[in-house]
This record gives C-alpha cells, structure tokens and sequence, in this order.
C-alpha cells in the first residue's frame, strides 16, 4: 500500500491508522490498475488539497471554526479557506454543533443539495453523541443517524488543532479514494445505500402525508 | 429523602455511630435523617436570602386590571422576566417580574389555574410588547392558552410536536420520535377571547396573506449568526412584516436542569450565550449562593469581576468581527480574532478552555488564577486601547458603513423599554439599564465606570456603544488587577448542595443584556424550575419593529448591531 503523504505530520503518527489501513485494504481488494490508479491520484491531489467547506454552524463549536480561519491557525493553509454559503458549491460540511429535531431535517437537506463527492465532519460531541445534551427531549444523538459521517473530532469545542487534525484525516481519506474504474468508493458502501433506501422510504411517506 | 444513595461515603461515615445507636434500624436511612439536622440548620439564614422573591398571588380574572394599574399608576413599564410554572396540584401558572425604569422600584406577581386539560390565563401582550413572544413560550413548553394574545402559535417547537415538554407529568421522548419530514409552518393562527360571561371565542390571525411576497432567511445562512429562520414579508425591497422562527437550537437546557443536581446544573451554561459563558455561570452560581446564604471571599468577587469583564471584552470584539464580515469587510474580522486570541490565551492559562471556561462554582471558583494572569492582563490593557483605534480607523470612519448604519433600525427608548431589550441595544436609545449600576453585584460597587449611553437608537449607536463598552471594561479591570484580595478561591460548602424552599432571582449584566436567573427551589438537591432571562429573546422579538419598512439588505445591519447569539434565545 502507497502511504498518503500529508505535509505536516509524518504517517506514522496519525492516530488509528489500523482502520485508515483497513480502509484502504478494502478498496484495492480487487487490485488495481496502474495507470488508472496514476490519474486518481492526481485527481485526488487535487481535491484534497481544495476542501471547501459549508459554513454551517448551530452552536459553540461554530465560534472555533471561526478563529481556525482567522489568521492565528490560518486555515488556508490547507486549502480550506473557501468558505461556501450555498451547499451547491461545497465539498465538506463541518457540522459544528448541537443538531436538535427541528434542525435535522434542514441538514439532512442542505446534504442532499451538495454535490457528489461530498464529506461529512462531525465536529464536537454535540453532533458525535449529543453531548452534553445527550438526555434532552430535544437533541438528536449524533449526527450519523441521519446523515454518514467520514471523520468525527471529539471535543468541546475541539480546540483549533484539533479541526485542523480531523480535518487532515479527512484529507488522508480523499488521497485514497478510487475514481476511475475500479471501485467506486461512495456507491459499494452499504451504508450509504441504506441511506438512499431511507430517502425513497421518506419521500413515500411524505407523499402519503 | 431522595438522596440517601447519593451520599458521599464520608459523610456516611460521620453518622455511622449514631446510626448504630439507633438500636435495629438499618443505617443509611438512619444516616439520612440525622444529617439535615445535624448539618443544614445552623447554616440556614434567620431572615430571607437577599434575592429571595415572594411574589403575590392575583386571581386570573383580576390579573389583567392589576397589571394594567401597576403598569398605568406604579410606571412598572419593564417587564423583565416571565416564567411558566407548573406547581402540579396548585397548577400551572406564570410569575411574572415587573420594574419600574423611572424609580427603580420592583414588583412579582403570580396567576395560576388549576385547569390541567384547558388552562386559560389572560394575556398581557397588550401592555407590555415583549410579553406576546413570552406568553407564546410559556404556550409551547406548558400549554397555558392566553386569552386575547393575538398569535398561539408554539415557538421553539415543532408545530406538529405531541404534549407540553415542561410539564412534569409529560413525557416528550414517548410521542415525538425523530421526524424528518419538513416541518409545517402555519399562516393562519388561533387567537382566544374571553367573553364578559366567561365564554371563550376562538378567533383566526392571518400572519402572511395571499397577496404577501415571503422569503425565508435562515436557518442556514450566513448572516443570521446561528440557526435562526426569519420570515420576511416583503414590498418590493422594503420590509413589511418579520415573523421569527425560532427553536433550531432548542436544547431544553431548563427541562434537563431540573433533573440535575446544582452543581452539574452550572455546566449547561456556559452553552447557553457561549460568548459570555463567564457571565451566564457567574448569575447562577451567584444566585445559588445567596439562595443558601453562602459568603464567597472578597478574591473570589474580584476575580468574578475580571472575568466578566474580559469576557464582556471579548464578546464585542468577536460583535465587532462578524458585523464587519457581515457588511463585507473581511479585514476587520481578521483584526478582531487576532486580538480576541490574546483574551483567549488569558483564559486558558487560568481556566484550561477557551470558549467554553467552566470557571465558575458555587462558592468560588475552579481555581486560583495562574501567576502569569496579572502580567498577562496588564499587557493586554494598553494593547487593547491602541488597537481599538485601529478598529476606528479602518471601520468605524468608512463612509459605507456609515451610511449603512446611521439612521437605520431605529428603536426608541419606549420602544426598548417595551421589549426589554437591555444591553447595548437599549442604551443605545438612552435607557439606563445597566445591572452592574441597577443592582450592583461581585465587586461592581468598588470600581468607578461610566455606563455608555446614546441616544440615536440606531445602528450605529448600537455599534458605538458597545465600542465605548470595550474601553469602560478596560477601565474597570486596571482598577481591580492590582488589588485582587488575598483568601480562598473556594469557599467550604456541603457535599450535596441543597437550596432552601423558596423563589430566588438574580441577574448579571451579560455581553448582550441582562442575564437573569429565575430559580424555584423545594429544597431538593436539584431545583424545581430553573429559568434563564435570555438576553437574545428580545432582542429577536424587536427585530420586526426595528426592520419595519427599512430594505432588505438592512436586515443584515440590524440584525448583527442588535447582536443575539441564538443558543442563548432557544435555550
């Protein structure tokens, strides 16, 4: 397996590589094709090193997200600077916060309206679990229950360092990914195909409502 | 009695001889009743604690005339506080805080009615603005129904949710799964009259009509600061009507508290208005202390006091940042978090956290101050003052700004007062409100400052104001740096906390407002209602007044100098 390279940090200490690598395994398990696998990843250079994120943020961790752009931990550096408003042009969403019921189904739109390829980060352990707010009547308890989550930063709020980390993990994961041919990383993964089989479920209820 | 598992194994210890003493009864329930005995007497005040409230009980159908005559003849035009409460076999009612801006003098009433399926109180939307967002919050979380309100609608939540969260006999997990259907919004809602007989007549309010052009902002955008949905009645690009929808960040932050215990209570704050989490955890721990008459040390004030004060700074820098970014300047945001850092490294050589500070306790504080905090902070104040007027040169003069904010989103002093919008935002107009000169708390009586008033009401005023604020707090903190008190940062209290049966209230001077406290206490060690006086309500609530005919782009203007923080409102 070729190592993705990020700048700052060296491979081997990025935490929880075992499941990075198992990842990994699982999308070259046919093998893959030489040329084909040159192209993706110069594709994936590509897109790895342009995240652009939705601003989209419910709470606290929404504030820490702001001061990693600002100029002390300097987002840009990375390439994440594109701050987007509309999900249409966004590659990431960062959900920072507390997503309670009345917001879930505005996010769970807002992901439908990006384009493919698109990433989830749950930021903060509002969104991982609930959180602190784990007990309400009102909070939904984690995120990945109704949308798939690829990278999830503990904390509250995560520090700067802390998105910043997540954040290349997230670009770890983008390094690896197949485009051409071969596996198509998003459409073999069963769990989004429950997500789309939720969707159709949803959208027949609301026709029947 | 509830709390015999919940005994630390030291204090069960202490009884344990007694407990043996008691020939063949076993020993913890033996331990339990000693304790309040041995324990929690000697310290109870004699008299009522200082921010203890007993308010007056006013049938419901004399309500209105005598809030009506305390409005008229006492001049109580401030109305700043209203909780719902369900008191179970005495019903479900409200408590409402009422004060006089002219001679600072106060007043608390209460109505309750024992009718669980139908409760029907009059409403006092009439007389005081504020009230009708209020009463529509009480509706949502109690089902009380106020006769001659002219909107019913829920507010935080859902219009198809099932029950009343706050009851205590309601349970909201068992009818109100996880629905991801888009939510309905109504046009149209109910109002209630009372009839001279008794009678009730249901009415209809249109809120948008057919002929209405309305656009949706929020929740996702980028100038709503949070998750904030407003429904905007257009007329070509002058605004008519606003109509806000709040709740997507409807925690029940007060549902959850009263199922803890008062120390774990002080942790939600902080994520209430996460920019003045200082504030927020110093109001209730505050209000706790004096509930049990617990003495804090005079460091512990003065180390409050500094706290709040930075907090308050970095909360208008951060103000100041996004309204720049907000009308597009990006420059001036980055000034902002550049100087907000410095505020951000003092707090967490202290506290261990940046934004989320978790400082504050009942009786003191986490921990003493770093030995660097003096240093630091000394540093900082004639950094500050120097960059403050970067901040002028390169915001405050620009003509585009002017011109987008002198005169725009005007509210009176009436008109503040009306809505309770204290803070920046009502002594922008000239009102007087400040609770550190109002009700001076911590170690606000020891320092000279001035409280910025304007009386433009505008925008820019708004924005003035809380620039001024920057310096006052600056003042304020060279005044204490140097004479912070030698004693304990931690006040001695009980393992289990418990607070005297009683109604309580006390407030801060918050970034944005007065913060408040509202708390009712059976004498358990987790309270009964615990209500939050949130800043950003009104400040929503006055949004349609303020836009009212100004273009559509001012929305953006106003919105960010009346400065809410959502969190705070939905809580």
């Amino acid at each position: 397996m070729k190592k993705p390279k990020i700048k700052s940090i060296p491979y081997d200490e990025f935490k929880d590589n075992e499941t990075f690598e198992k990842l990994v395994a699982e999308l070259n398990a046919k093998g893959t094709n030489v040329i084909v696998r040159k192209l993706d990843e110069l594709i994936d250079w590509g897109r790895s090193n342009s995240l652009w994120p939705l601003t989209f943020a419910t709470s606290c961790c929404g504030i820490e997200f702001m001061a990693v752009c600002a100029a002390r931990y300097d987002i840009a550096r990375f390439g994440f600077e594109v701050t987007r408003n509309s999900p249409r042009q966004a590659d990431v969403i960062l959900v920072s916060g507390t997503i309670t019921t009345k917001m879930a189904p505005v996010l769970k739109r807002l992901y439908d309206q990006m384009a493919d390829p698109k990433y989830v980060v749950a930021i903060g352990g509002c969104s991982i679990s609930g959180g602190p707010f784990r007990k309400s009547y009102h909070v939904v308890q984690g995120v990945d229950q109704i949308i798939p989550v690829d990278v999830y930063v503990p904390g509250c709020p995560p520090r700067p360092e802390s998105f910043l980390y997540g954040m290349m993990q997230l670009q770890r994961k983008v390094k690896v990914e197949n485009f051409f041919g071969t596996t198509n990383r998003k459409q073999k993964d069963p769990y989004r195909k429950s997500m789309e089989e939720k969707n159709e479920e949803l959208y027949n209820e609301e026709e029947q409502a | 009695m509830t709390d015999i598992q919940d005994q630390t194994p030291a204090a069960g210890a202490q009884n344990q001889p007694q407990a043996a003493a008691n020939a063949g009864k076993p020993a913890a329930p033996a331990a339990a009743a000693v304790k309040p005995a041995a324990k929690a007497q000697p310290e109870a005040p004699a008299q009522p604690a200082e921010n203890q409230i007993e308010p007056r009980f006013v049938e419901p159908s004399a309500l209105h005339a005598e809030m009506k005559r305390l409005r008229d003849e006492e001049k109580m035009d401030f109305l700043e506080c209203l909780t719902g409460l369900d008191w179970q076999e005495e019903g479900l009612g409200v408590v409402y805080n009422l004060e006089s801006t002219a001679t600072g003098r106060r007043a608390y009433l209460k109505t309750a009615t024992t009718d669980r399926e139908n409760p029907l109180l009059p409403s006092v939307s009439d007389l005081w603005d504020i009230a009708n967002i209020y009463e529509r919050e009480v509706y949502d979380f109690y089902g009380i129904k106020f006769t001659g309100h002219p909107d019913m609608r829920r507010i935080y939540l859902r219009e198809d949710w099932v029950g009343y969260p706050f009851r205590k006999d309601d349970d909201p997990l068992k009818e109100n799964p996880l629905r991801m259907t888009n939510e309905p919004l109504a046009d149209v809602t109910e109002t209630l009259t009372l009839n001279a007989d008794g009678t009730v007549t249901r009415g209809e309010n249109r809120i948008f009509g057919d002929g209405d052009y309305v656009v949706n902002i929020g929740p996702q955008h980028p100038s709503t600061h949070g998750v904030l949905h407003f429904r905007v009645s257009l007329d070509g690009e002058r605004i008519r009507k606003i109509d806000p929808v709040l709740g997507y960040i409807h925690r029940g932050i007060e549902k959850m508290n009263e199922s803890l215990t008062y120390p774990q209570t002080l942790a939600l704050t902080d994520r209430l208005d996460y920019l003045g989490a200082m504030q927020n955890r110093h109001a209730l721990c505050m209000c706790i202390e004096k509930a049990m008459g617990l003495e804090v040390s005079d460091r512990v004030q003065v180390i409050r006091t500094i706290m709040d004060e930075l907090q308050r700074i970095d909360s208008h820098i951060l103000y100041f940042s996004c309204l720049c970014q907000d009308l597009g300047a990006t420059t001036a945001f980055l000034y902002g978090f550049r100087d907000r850092e410095k505020i951000l490294d003092i707090f967490e050589e202290t506290c261990g956290g940046r934004l989320i500070l978790n400082y504050n306790t009942i009786g003191g504080v986490m921990a003493d101050i770093h030995p660097n905090f003096q240093k630091r902070v000394k540093e900082f104040i004639p950094y500050m003052r120097k960059n403050l007027q970067e901040y002028h040169d390169i915001f405050t003069g620009n003509v585009i700004f002017q011109n987008r904010s002198k005169g725009v989103g005007v509210l009176t002093k009436e008109q503040c007062i009306s809505f309770g919008c204290t803070g920046g935002t009502g002594r922008a107009a000239g009102w007087h409100n400040d609770v550190r000169k109002r009700m001076p708390y911590a170690a606000y009586d020891k320092v000279k400052f001035n409280e910025i008033t304007r009386t433009e009401g505008d925008s820019f005023a708004r924005y003035m104001v809380r620039m001024d604020e920057i310096l006052e707090s600056l003042n304020i903190i060279e005044q204490l740096i140097d004479n912070i008190p030698e004693g304990p940062f931690q006040a001695k209290t009980k393992p289990i906390i418990k607070v005297p049966a009683g109604t309580y209230y006390s407030a801060v001077e918050g970034s944005r407002g007065e913060f408040g406290v509202f708390l009712e206490s059976k004498g358990d060690k987790s309270p009964y209602r615990l209500h939050y006086r949130a800043t950003g309500l009104p400040l929503v609530a006055a949004m349609d007044t303020a836009c009212r005919n100004s273009l559509i782009a001012d929305l953006i203007t106003i919105g960010g100098t009346l400065d809410y923080v959502v969190p705070d409102i939905d809580r």
